[in-house]
């Protein structure tokens, strides 16, 4: 079968996209009120973000320096619960953690003076009472990130798309000075094309993610400038195209810079954010959880892959799909 | 002149050993010498390229008039040099109209002639930068220098002329190429240069803030590294654009 690619491509891409939009998010405790809490009894409300609390056999606990101290959980719904203690005094640390089951919120609550310990109750987590049979598949659950993890499968793609199909491109301008042929040339300006594109699509989808988990839509961040820089570098490309009349020339003016840019776009992207020591907001980078520490056991990997070969493979095909469209486009003008 | 050999074709032709001896520094020296006599004859050029660098620090001078804090200091003095630059380099390739470009290509390799006008336009960007920097000390105050390492300083300076020389040359050559000067190279330029802009504006805010050199040496040698891959490629593709 010749065209086995574009199915593979096709049945990735669904998999991935419906993986990626139904998996649900593993458990976890998103949000405890109040913040903070001084020695003396206290009421702290949990909520849950797919939990599964059950009345009467949910047994809550407050963690400070390895230490931990019971409550009693009153289960308001599945995922809403009430826990009464007894705040002890001389907490040695100011975070406290707020533990439900096998559930854990780190340093949920703040306590304004220390002291030397605490006396340590035996209790919770005793066995695990979170029903995990029909969430057995999940994403992890990180404040911050929560449901627009998913983006993940959609806007990195997106970017490994574009990036590939700008290497096309490149290609393609090397072979196009080599042979003078503008056949090689229209292969380059339609990868370019698609390119943008792709590039367009991952600026969209990054805003709006940006904008859910950054509070903007833009930010001065080392991979937004990149992207910038990649959108105006093949914008400039098809102006520079559009300002020669001449078709060999065209090709052969347009062939040197693309090969220029790309060697300075990859400059741009891949070394000096290293040189500057700067550090991207993007998960992964800077601190904030990437694969190596959210994903620990490569839940994400099994989707962000066939995802990324997906959207590859879709590009190569839209590209073949447009070097044929402007082809029989130039015949048609002649 | 140098003795006119045929016009490169293949420029990868030949085994490793003879990339060095494609560099003719003869036919170098004599372009480069050709290009100061020209610039000797045209003094217009150089009074244009001060005049520009004089009246943009002036016009900043007025809009900000003193008391700007180190990093809008820094700032405003790049983004002066910058556009400084990309008048300065546009004409480089100006000149070439159809005769004179005949001219050249039947006595020297084309490669001659972008290492030629690479070094001529480093030495021009060096020259513009420092006289950039006196004039915008006069006017704009010298009291964010307290701190500064000088010699830092002036090196990020001169780095700084030199790497936009070099990212600008090939640039300039496409745009006059296209028969669309300024405003083209300006479209074209603009991305190509951040790189190089980044870092330079970067080293030149540490060498304000007077840093160790073992701190400011590694975006030096980054600067450096982007002249010297930027040069290569511009020697690389340079002969593809002559071609007609």
């Amino acid at each position: 079968m010749k065209y086995w690619w574009k199915f593979l491509g096709i049945g990735l891409l669904l998999f991935a996209s419906i993986a990626a939009l139904r998996t649900p998010l593993s458990p976890a405790l998103v949000h405890v009120s109040p913040d903070r809490v001084a020695p003396g009894p206290a009421v702290v409300e949990v909520l849950g973000y797919n939990t599964n609390f059950q009345k009467g056999s949910t047994v809550g606990y407050l963690e400070n320096a390895g230490q931990r101290v019971c409550g009693s959980a009153e289960v308001i719904d599945a995922t809403h619960l009430r826990l009464t203690l007894e705040v002890p005094a001389g907490m040695k640390d100011h975070l406290t953690t707020v533990g439900i089951d096998q559930l854990r919120y780190d340093g949920a609550l703040f306590t304004e003076g220390l002291g030397s310990g605490i006396e340590s109750g035996a209790c919770g987590p005793g066995v695990n009472k979170i029903d995990l049979s029909g969430v057995a598949f999940t994403f992890p659950n990180r404040s911050i990130l929560y449901e627009s993890i998913r983006n993940l499968h959609f806007h990195v793609p997106m970017w490994f798309a574009m990036i590939f199909l700008m290497g096309i491109s490149v290609v393609y301008s090397i072979r196009t000075l080599g042979s003078n042929s503008l056949e090689h040339d229209r292969a380059s300006v339609s990868a370019a094309q698609v390119g943008l594109v792709f590039c367009a699509l991952g600026l969209i989808t990054g805003a709006v993610w940006a904008r859910a988990t950054w509070g903007a839509f833009w930010t001065n961040d080392v991979k937004l400038n990149g992207a910038a820089v990649t959108g105006l570098i093949y914008l400039a490309y098809l102006v520079l195209r559009g300002s020669v009349q001449d078709a060999h020339k065209r090709a052969r003016l347009a062939g040197i810079y693309n090969i220029f840019a790309f060697v300075l776009l990859v400059l741009f992207l891949f070394v000096v954010p290293r040189l500057n020591a700067i550090d991207s907001l993007h998960p992964g980078n800077g601190g904030n959880g990437g694969f190596s520490d959210l994903d620990l056991d490569n839940r994400l990997r099994a989707i962000f892959y066939p995802a990324v070969l997906g959207w590859i493979l879709l590009g190569v095909w839209m590209f073949t799909l447009k070097n044929r469209a402007s082809k029989l486009n130039d015949q048609l003008d002649r | 002149m140098a003795v006119a050999r045929p016009t490169c074709v293949r420029p990868y032709a030949g085994s490793a050993h003879s990339y060095l001896r494609t560099v003719k520094f003869a036919e170098i020296t004599h372009l480069v010498r050709l290009e100061v006599a020209l610039d000797l004859r045209q003094r217009a050029t150089w009074a244009g390229m001060l005049l520009y660098v004089v009246s943009a620090v002036y016009v900043c001078f007025l809009a900000v008039k003193s008391g700007l804090g180190t990093a809008t200091w820094n700032a405003l003095f790049w983004i002066i040099l910058l556009f400084a630059a990309f008048n300065a380099l546009a004409r480089s390739f100006q000149r070439e109209d159809g005769g004179r470009q005949l001219y050249l290509y039947t006595l020297v390799d084309p490669r001659s002639v972008i290492l030629a006008r690479a070094f001529y336009n480093a030495v021009t960007m060096v020259v513009l930068s420092l006289l950039s920097l006196a004039v915008y000390l006069l006017l704009l105050g010298s009291s964010n220098l307290d701190n500064a390492d000088m010699g830092q300083f002036l090196f990020a300076v001169v780095l700084g002329g030199i790497g936009f020389a070099s990212v600008l040359t090939l640039i300039s050559a496409i745009a006059a190429r296209a028969g669309n000067g300024i405003g083209l190279m300006a479209i074209l330029g603009f991305p190509l240069v951040l790189p190089l802009l980044l870092l330079v504006m970067r080293a030149s805010k540490l060498a304000l803030d007077g840093v160790a050199w073992s701190v400011i040496s590694t975006y030096f040698g980054g600067i450096v590294l982007l002249d010297l891959i930027t040069i290569t490629l511009a020697w690389i593709l340079f002969p593809y654009l002559w071609r007609d």
